[in-house]
């Protein structure tokens, strides 16, 4: 429901794979015409990253990238056009605020790349707070990983149960999830209130909730199958 | 039945019918950016509009299977306000976006300058975008109407093989198709065409070219006027590929122009448990 990325090896993903290893994959699966358009437009991009005019020519790019290369390449060619950029965090909030969804998303996707502080946290907030799975899902790489504040992040994981987002998108899960108690109080109170509605727990709920248990003190390798 | 239906306003529609229209053979659709029944105040109400046009409708529409497009343009209606003119400054920026098959809907309400000088400024920008444009034939004054609008597709940069013209009915349609434009008809339950009527114009003038729509939006309308017109077309005589022609095909055909249209939607399963349009909890 996603989308197919989930099934593929984690090394194409546009938020896990480096920008090279991007480029490799793409120059190994575009046709010849596509390969060449998006070389041509990586060099413009390089060569002209500021603004000239109302809108700088990557941007123009960026928003034909599908059309150009394919619904199903449009996320990494997006990423590395915007690597080849470098663009800032002014210039990633305005392409995401001026983008479709798929434009939005492919931001989301390169935050790791090029923002190193949590200076870019506005836009994984911003689409924690719409129920499009496919920014959810998004929002929730390397980067909200490594920035995103527990409260938000306690409540990013939960709306994923709520929407059906696969936890398995989450980056990083594991490590947040340990010991996070207030996590684990919230994955309960979730749980009961869905049984009380005699409705179904998600089975994700429960593999998270094993996440969170601290791993026993002495007696490691009794229950700890999760850490 | 493979149904495409070229013109409705699912942001006005419930999931209710989105269902519905995946039953009836609904596939794809292309939403058109129109007047909202209350005007609107500035262009930052067109941007949301607009955004939510290339966001959140398709995202709601790929949920039951049906592959989103839109059409963005100043509509003629407010065309006249000056408080909504400005947007026609942000145009340029969103008619570059992958999901964007055509400008529209365009065209005259109530015959002004303020629309005249809209509606060239519009088949401007759909030629300068390689798009092709839906243009909307007004309701009252309807034959002037479409003489005055034929005269300003002539007079613009974009071809009248490039240009759909809507809305047509019996006192319309032989003067449209003469032009050589693309033919689009909105079958309604009072106003407009009714599916009877439809199938008595296609009896005189053909299926080629001719593209039927619901224009299904917050008023008195049906988002499954496409499938009954396909019905109805059947128990007439027509055999299934003049109903694919028109239902599918020809849409497909027309807004294929812009280069953009991509029916490869994301297979999804309305039921699914964890369908974000029920919001979680429920």
């Amino acid at each position: 429901m996603i989308h197919h990325r989930t099934s593929a090896p984690p090394t194409t993903h546009p938020a896990l794979a480096t920008p090279s290893d991007l480029r490799g994959h793409l120059n190994a699966h575009l046709a010849d015409t596509r390969r060449a358009w998006l070389g041509g437009a990586l060099d413009e991009a390089a060569d002209h990253p500021g603004t000239h005019g109302p809108i700088s020519v990557w941007e123009l790019r960026l928003a034909e990238a599908g059309r150009r290369c394919g619904t199903e390449y449009a996320d990494a060619v997006r990423v590395l056009i915007l690597h080849a950029a470098r663009a800032d965090t002014d210039a990633l909030t305005r392409v995401y605020r001026q983008g479709t969804a798929d434009e939005r998303r492919a931001v989301l996707h390169a935050l790791p790349h090029l923002v190193p502080g949590p200076d870019a946290l506005h836009l994984v907030e911003d689409a924690l707070r719409t129920n499009d799975t496919r920014l959810v899902a998004a929002a929730l790489g390397p980067y909200a990983a490594r920035h995103l504040a527990p409260h938000h992040w306690r409540h990013a994981v939960l709306k994923c149960l709520f929407t059906g987002v696969p936890v398995d998108e989450i980056a990083d899960l594991a490590r947040r999830a340990h010991g996070d108690t207030e996590l684990a109080r919230m994955l309960g109170d979730y749980a009961d209130e869905r049984t009380a509605a005699g409705r179904p727990v998600p089975e994700d709920l429960y593999r998270v909730l094993a996440l969170t248990a601290p791993p026993p003190a002495d007696e490691n390798g009794l229950d700890g199958k999760e850490t | 039945m493979r149904i495409f239906d070229p013109h409705i306003h699912m942001t006005s529609r419930t999931t209710d019918d989105y269902e519905a229209m995946h039953e009836a053979g609904v596939r794809a659709v292309v939403e058109p950016a129109f007047w909202l029944g209350q005007p609107r105040t500035s262009p930052a109400s067109f941007i949301d509009y607009f955004d939510s046009l290339l966001g959140w409708e398709p995202f709601r529409a790929a949920q039951y299977g049906i592959a989103h497009h839109c059409a963005l343009a100043l509509n003629p209606k407010e065309a006249n306000d000056p408080h909504c003119t400005p947007v026609l400054d942000h145009l340029p920026r969103y008619l570059l976006k992958d999901q964007v098959v055509a400008v529209g809907e365009i065209g005259y309400d109530s015959m002004t300058p303020a629309e005249d000088l809209a509606l060239e400024h519009q088949l401007q920008l759909a030629a300068d975008h390689g798009l092709p444009a839906l243009v909307h034939t007004p309701h009252r004054d309807k034959l002037a109407g479409l003489r005055r609008t034929l005269d300003a597709v002539r007079a613009s940069a974009l071809p009248v093989e490039r240009v759909l013209l809507d809305h047509l009915n019996e006192t319309t349609v032989k003067e449209a198709k003469d032009s050589g434009s693309w033919l689009g008809f909105s079958v309604y339950p009072d106003t407009k065409m009714d599916e009877e009527r439809m199938v008595a114009v296609i009896k005189t003038f053909g299926p080629e070219k001719v593209l039927v729509n619901s224009a299904a939006d917050w008023g008195r309308s049906d988002p499954l006027k496409t499938r009954r017109v396909g019905d109805a077309l059947l128990a007439a005589g027509f055999d299934e590929d003049d109903v694919d022609l028109v239902l599918w095909r020809n849409p497909v055909a027309f807004y294929g122009l812009s280069g953009r249209l991509s029916l490869d939607v994301t297979a999804t399963d309305a039921t699914h448990e964890g369908n974000s349009i029920l919001r979680g909890g429920e």
